[in-house]
């Protein structure tokens, strides 16, 4: 247990580290970006106090916006004051499932792009069912889910099958997906079927109140089941790559194809089948979406769901969990930076710019151990067993 | 110029990898230094190069203390080194490459790579090398490859010339031809540095010996030391080089190839209908220089490569066109020829590394859970009875020496139950002892019954081991000769000449 403690200790140092560079950076940003700070660039006493003034309130409009709010708990109850923390895990629950449906991929060797093509093919198929039928609650949401997830389980296969027999490149291919899944929920909200009666703007019915997740925390907070569903599928892509010889496959395969597939792993199964599950992981995503929060099919119901799924794996080290812990961190930044716009005039975009950097980071490692003067991971102990003749 | 360390010790973490080498090099003198793979040669050339720091220790160039630590440092005292691993920009020329780290600019600040292309001639003419400095150097073989790193030392007047292990990359033709380079670069008055475990090498050009093992200097020998002599200084035991060959009978055939070919992604035939029959309990070894159709030979025997014609029979059951698995678990072991690339996923433990092919089956499955307790458990039997060294089964298997990484190799594809062993290549770069237990292990297969099919460059492993000898050219079984093969015939046959034969 301690191992497993101090591994994860290890693991997680890199991101942590990074994570404080960029919030560092950014800081400054604020400040310099500030022009009621820059005013006061004459005096450097002044500057260094209203910029930290500023920084310092930006930040703390940052944390009131995506974990507790003093004021919302004080004005209602106490309990509201945790809305912004419930917007925080609405924002990282369908990021948590197509992180998984990238990071799995990662593991299997392979650049999944595509989950957002593969989010939007969740997002129709859960809602279609979610507005067409009507049916005992528990079971209208599992069909609605079941039709998220083979919806996007056949997307994303097409590019499993494609690869294994002709050899596309799976980053050119979730590319091009991509691009037919946003024009085709264009067209499809303008199929009579989609149209929601009495408009004639693209948006579909909403899903009936038996497809709709539960909410967790009454009418005021929008948290809602998904989360659960999430962290059940992150424990699945876990238990998958660990404890089953599926998995064992892809992680072979991931590591060395070549080797894999001299050994007798079929290397066209494991890419079939890898896409098909990230998809179903991506397309279950958007059926949650769809089901718990959004309710109802729009031309922007995908956001950048699937988009920030990579950068989500990347700082989850395409780990289950270390891409749960970055979801809610996305999830954080995404629901703190609309009130620090609101309440500081803090740019929303300058949240963007802590996501990119801290990923910039993440992805240059040796930048951030030269920085914080950090070893390279035990490098002695590889060594020694390793002798030195190479 | 003569090159002296004294005293060369060097740590990493608690492990003493050089502990307190002397060595001293004459000019005009070839010095190897022999050791198995880990004994501590690299870390020390690295030393001398300037790439790694010594603990403690001093470096004399002509009785002149040296203070090296970087690469440049060395180059100015006259060292020159030839990795192993070639340091060559692939997509340059020749030129292009010597000129590397030390761009002159002429006129107009254009690059003067005309000055880098007169010394190629001139070094080349000096020492008979026959090199273009205007080649692309991918399209060079590994044997020019190498020589364009010896142009460069020495256009850079390296006197004192570190080779690591040059030949392990080579052909036997190559290596003969490297050895005579030796040899005139050594006329010449370069010292030159020899590190290999090759013993018939180091006998032929060496005029000094010093054998390294476990860090330490154990030797200083001359040439006409036997073979058998340096193996045990080396192995620090007594090492059977030449493995005993029991007699027995042998069975009916077991592997049949008719008309086998094989054709390139490009289309180009590369095995041409090939008929052979390997019979249970013999060796059959197949030699060739590299790149006639060995490779590919070996690759459609378990069905790898993807197209191939012809028929392929098992035990009187056609296997080609079976899928790989399919291949495996008919009853063919396969030792592949690069262990890093095709035989190991190197992040992988060496418990799953053991159980590749057979992570689906049981005990090791039930269902789709795959069972990490039973998997250790078998990984340690494993362990015990090949003799593989390691710390833990849970370590990646990329923390091994090459030896034990093909222990691993080795070890997984003989827990099949199997009629079968295709073995390619499965000493390359190995030192004597681990060559010894590969071989004896080969030889236990044959007497246990199974067909064994070896794919071999080096003369000597398949003179050692075969019961009969195909060899390959262009694509062709061309031969079939008896194992009582003289060394010299066998090298004829490897170059396509073939005794007349009557009616052909």
């Amino acid at each position: 247990m301690k191992n497993l403690v101090s591994k994860f200790g290890q693991t997680a140092k890199l991101p942590a580290l990074s994570f404080a560079l960029a919030f560092s950076i950014t800081g400054l940003l604020i400040a310099f970006s500030d022009s009621k700070v820059l005013a006061k660039i004459g005096s450097p006493i002044e500057f260094i106090k209203s910029g930290l003034a500023t920084i310092g309130n930006a930040y703390l409009a940052l944390f009131q916006g995506s974990i507790f709010d003093i004021n919302l708990a004080r004005g209602n109850s106490f309990f509201q004051g945790f809305y912004p923390l419930s917007e925080t895990i609405v924002t990282a629950t369908p990021l948590i499932l197509t992180g998984l449906s990238v990071a799995l991929a990662f593991r299997s060797g392979l650049f999944n792009i595509g989950a957002q093509g593969q989010f939007i093919f969740g997002a129709i198929g859960a809602s279609y069912v979610g507005f067409h039928f009507n049916l005992p609650t528990v079971i209208h949401i599992l069909f609605a889910a079941l039709a998220g997830i083979v919806l996007a389980a056949i997307w994303g296969g097409i590019v499993g099958i494609l690869k294994a027999k002709t050899g596309a490149h799976e980053v050119i291919l979730t590319i091009m997906m991509n691009y037919i899944a946003g024009y085709f929920i264009l067209w499809i909200l303008k199929t009579k079927p989609f149209l929601r009666p009495g408009r004639i703007d693209p948006i579909a019915p909403e899903v009936g109140l038996s497809a709709r997740l539960p909410l967790l925390a009454g009418e005021n907070l929008r948290i809602h089941a998904g989360i659960f569903i999430a962290l059940a599928s992150a424990l699945f892509v876990w238990w998958l790559l660990a404890k089953t010889t599926i998995g064992f496959k892809f992680r072979a395969v991931g590591a060395n194809s070549q080797a894999a597939r001299t050994a007798g792993i079929s290397v066209p199964f494991v890419v079939t089948s890898t896409m098909a599950i990230c998809g179903g992981l991506a397309g279950l995503g958007g059926a949650v979406h769809v089901m718990g929060s959004a309710h109802a099919l729009n031309t922007d119901v995908a956001g950048s769901f699937g988009f920030d799924a990579i950068t989500v794996a990347l700082l989850g080290r395409a780990q289950p969990l270390g891409t749960v812990f970055a979801a809610l961190l996305f999830g954080a930044l995404r629901a703190g930076g609309r009130t620090m716009q609101s309440n500081t005039g803090t740019p929303l975009d300058i949240v963007l710019v802590t996501q990119a950097l801290i990923v910039l980071f993440i992805a240059a490692p040796t930048f951030v151990r030269f920085i914080f003067r950090l070893k390279k991971l035990s490098s002695s102990a590889s060594l020694t067993s390793k002798g030195w003749n190479g | 110029m003569s090159l002296e360390l004294r005293g060369i010790t060097k740590a990493f973490g608690s492990l003493t990898v050089n502990d307190s080498i002397d060595l001293k090099v004459e000019a005009g003198q070839i010095h190897a230094i022999l050791g198995e793979n880990g004994a501590g040669k690299s870390t020390l050339m690295n030393i001398v190069y300037g790439l790694l720091k010594a603990d403690s220790g001093e470096i004399f160039v002509d009785g002149k203390i040296q203070n090296i630590s970087e690469p440049s440092d060395a180059l100015s005292a006259g060292i020159g080194m030839v990795h192993q691993h070639f340091m060559l920009i692939p997509v340059f020329t020749v030129a292009e490459n010597i000129v590397l780290g030390h761009e002159k600019i002429g006129k107009f600040g254009v690059l003067d790579i005309e000055s880098a292309r007169e010394a190629i001639i001139r070094v080349s003419k000096d020492f008979g090398f026959s090199v273009d400095p205007d080649a692309i150097v991918e399209t060079l073989p590994v044997g020019i490859q190498q020589k364009v790193e010896i142009i460069r030392a020495l256009i850079y007047e390296a006197k004192v010339l570190i080779l690591d292990e040059p030949t392990a990359v080579l052909t036997p033709q190559e290596t003969d031809e490297l050895l005579k380079t030796m040899q005139e670069l050594k006329s010449k008055g370069t010292a030159i540095i020899f590190i290999t475990h090759k013993l018939r090498e180091v006998r032929e050009v060496a005029d000094q010996i010093t054998i390294i093992r476990r860090g330490k200097v154990v030797g200083l020998v001359s040439p006409d030391t036997s073979e058998g002599e340096l193996a045990s200084l080396m192995v620090g035991r007594e090492v059977d080089l030449a493995p005993e060959k029991h007699k027995h009978e042998i069975g009916n055939p077991i592997l049949i190839a008719k008309n086998l070919s094989v054709r390139d992604a490009m289309g180009t035939e590369v095995v041409k209908r090939i008929n052979f029959e390997l019979r249970a309990g013999e060796v059959l070894a197949v030699a060739g220089v590299q790149g006639n159709g060995q490779s590919e030979l070996a690759r459609a025997i378990v069905n790898l490569e993807d197209h191939i014609e012809g028929s392929l029979l098992l035990d009187g059951k056609e296997i080609r066109g079976l899928s790989i698995y399919d291949s495996l678990h008919a009853g063919i072991a396969f030792i592949p020829e690069s262990r890093e690339l095709d035989g190991l996923v190197g992040s992988f433990s060496i418990a799953e590394n053991l159980i590749l092919d057979l992570h689906d089956q049981a005990p090791y499955a039930k269902g789709i859970n795959l069972s990490v307790q039973v998997v250790s458990e078998q990984a340690e039997k494993r362990v015990k009875e090949f003799d593989i060294r390691l710390q833990s089964v849970s370590d990646a298997v990329s923390t091994l020496s090459g030896g034990n990484k093909q222990k691993v190799v080795i070890a997984r594809e003989l827990s099949r139950p199997i009629k079968v062993l295709v073995a390619s290549q499965p000493t390359r770069g190995l030192d004597v002892g681990s060559i010894e237990f590969v071989h004896e292990r080969i030889l236990s297969e044959r007497d246990a019954g199974r067909g064994v099919i070896l794919f071999s460059t080096e003369l000597e492993e398949v003179l050692a081991l075969a019961d009969r000898i195909a060899v390959m050219y262009r694509g062709e079984i061309i031969e079939i000769v008896d194992s009582k093969v003289s060394k010299e015939e066998l090298g004829l046959l490897m170059a396509g000449v073939v005794k007349s034969k009557a009616g052909s």
